[in-house]
């Protein structure tokens, strides 16, 4: 690999093809997820309070988030709408209470429930493969 | 080097050293929070506490990088920066921007996702004064032909973070943002693509160090060198899925990551070792704090190393993943490996300086305390990641709250050597952050 051509010529490859993947993701929605929300509905709305709460400091969605509360992946499947509002309604000893209105508790469990109808991110619903991969137990 | 430049240089270590604090100071109010849950929570919640801790560390990163390329760009092309006024303007424009956003978020002002959690509007001037920094190395060097390793490394780490920076920013059009996997698809596969970004600048500063401590530049221009370099970048490309083997997106996304191993790190390490090998005790005795920093850096390679190997295999990182083994993977990078190697940089700036001298008792005392307290914090972090990860495979589980009281020794353990770092981490920040500052006053005297 001495002349700069040739390493040049590397470089581009990879970045190329570094391109081309990301564009391939951009155009291409994964076929498993959710529904696309609309621009103004609860769901979408849920989202931003999500983001502008920090929400993700404390708690996951497909385990990805902090460390302090529970993954909200599937909580909307695994406990009931009252449940959920009765903790967003008063927080937890380390949840501040938001003083959220009934519109904004409506959008966040209208996101988490979206969120939940995205896929199944449960680590006990997988089954592992011998070479090493992982695949959904049911399908 | 010119004095201006290099005042420019200092201050830019000690924004970094200022934010490296900040850091550790509300990291040690986060730890605080498992342990005695909601203590805090009248003054300051953990939802500000977190970002606190996270942005004040990736910003301590990020400058410190900036402030070594620009250093060792300098000493590489023998002459001064060619946009001196554009480094001073980047560095304004970081200070009052990284300023603005922990202020902001002592307010609750937040609005973007993990790890850059401040509002919006802060996107642009970071975006601004990153690119006021590509604009100057690119236009610093004298010639592109016939350059070392580390000065490609430099150059597409500029431009690749700048690109990943832009693409975590994604989310803002509704395209993006509206569909829940495809957002945190493309969410993570910026964010694996900017720490191999960032990782670029830091690596390829400690190989131009390296070769400074050795005397010569034989390493750099080999063979060797620039495959492991194209092997590096092709990691921080391709590899950023494993962080997303439960979520429901594409298998060939999850596959290419799998596929795409993590031997940046092995390769690194092993570029040391050989470094090392080639060393004469008169040259290690004279950078003894730059090449003890450097080597302890060494080490944490190969501890986070095992770990990352693990964590891209999907039938193991299913016991890892969303647990404290995550958080210890990335202590042992972002302090083991990265902050362990910007010290010594920082070190390296200042080790002409008779003034550090009264200091080096406290510092290496300091130094030992990080090495001594960093495998316990990261080890109790692990043992809570892996039994948090045996909880969340069980059928018929406790309750979370159960399961996080379960881990309560542990979270002990993490806040008293957690602690311990925090304090030895001062005693080697302070008198470098004094020595750099010093430096500046004395130059400009010099100056006038």
């Amino acid at each position: 690999m001495k002349s700069d051509k040739f390493k040049l010529s590397v470089l581009v490859v990879l970045v190329v093809s570094f391109l081309a993947y990301s564009f391939e993701l951009y155009v291409e929605p994964p076929p498993n997820g959710s529904k696309k929300v609309t621009i103004g509905s609860p769901e979408e709305q849920g989202k931003m309070l999500w983001q502008q709460k920090n929400c993700t400091s404390c708690h996951q969605l497909y385990g990805l988030g902090g460390h302090l509360g529970p993954d909200l992946t599937h909580v909307s499947s695994q406990r009931s709408p009252e449940h959920i509002a009765a903790f967003l309604m008063s927080g937890t000893i380390v949840m501040p209470n938001y003083h959220f209105s009934q519109e904004e508790i409506n959008a966040l469990m209208a996101f988490l429930k979206s969120v939940d109808e995205s896929g199944n991110g449960d680590p006990r619903t997988f089954k592992l493969n011998l070479d090493g991969t992982i695949s959904q137990k049911n399908n | 080097m010119e004095q201006f430049h290099r005042r420019t240089i200092n201050y830019f270590y000690a924004l970094a050293l200022i934010l490296l604090s900040t850091g550790l100071i509300f990291g040690f109010l986060g730890a605080l929070e498992y342990i005695l849950p909601g203590v805090s929570k009248r003054y300051i919640s953990f939802e500000k506490i977190r970002p606190l801790h996270v942005s004040s560390m990736v910003f301590w990163i990020l400058t410190a990088a900036v402030g070594a390329v620009l250093t060792f760009l300098q000493e590489h092309i023998g002459k001064g920066l060619r946009f001196p006024k554009l480094a001073k303007l980047q560095l304004m424009i970081f200070g009052l921007t990284f300023f603005g956003i922990l202020v902001s978020y002592l307010f609750g002002i937040f609005g973007g996702r993990e790890y850059w959690e401040f509002h919006p509007a802060f996107t642009i001037p970071l975006w601004m004064g990153w690119t006021l920094f590509i604009v100057n190395i690119y236009g610093s060097m004298n010639s592109f032909r016939k350059q070392p390793v580390y000065v490609w490394m430099w150059l597409t780490g500029g431009v690749f973070f700048l690109f990943t920076y832009s693409e975590s920013n994604l989310w803002h059009l509704a395209w993006f943002r509206n569909e829940i996997v495809h957002d945190m698809t493309i969410q993570w596969k910026s964010y694996g693509s900017l720490v191999g970004s960032w990782n670029m600048l830091v690596y390829g500063s400690s190989i131009y160090l390296m070769d400074k401590i050795a005397g010569n530049q034989k390493y750099s221009f080999s063979n060797i060198a620039f495959w492991l370099y194209f092997l590096g970048l092709f990691n921080g490309m391709f590899n950023w899925s494993h962080h997303i083997y439960t979520l429901p997106t594409f298998d060939y996304v999850k596959h290419i990551g799998y596929a795409v191993s993590m031997t940046e790190l092995i390769l690194f390490a092993r570029i040391i070792y050989l470094w090392r090998d080639s060393l004469s005790s008169i040259q290690r005795n004279y950078h003894l704090l730059s090449y003890k920093f450097i080597m302890a850096a060494d080490i944490w390679i190969f501890v986070t190393l095992g770990l990352a190997i693990a964590m891209s295999v999907p039938a193991l990182n299913i016991y890892m993943h969303g647990t404290h083994v995550v958080v210890g993977h990335t202590m042992g990078a972002t302090i083991g490996i990265n902050s362990m190697l910007l010290l010594s940089f920082i070190y390296d700036r200042i080790i002409d300086q008779s003034s550090i001298d009264k200091f080096k008792k406290s510092i290496h005392l300091g130094y030992w305390i990080i090495q001594i307290s960093l495998p316990v914090f990261f080890l109790s972090l692990v043992t809570a990641g892996f039994i948090k990860g045996h909880w969340q495979m069980q059928e018929d589980r406790i309750p979370f709250v159960g399961m996080l009281h379960s881990l309560r020794p542990y979270f002990v353990l993490f806040t008293i050597s957690g602690t311990t770092l925090i304090i030895g981490f001062f005693m080697v920040i302070i008198p470098a952050f004094k020595t750099l500052i010093g430096y500046s006053e004395q130059k400009t005297g010099e100056i006038k």
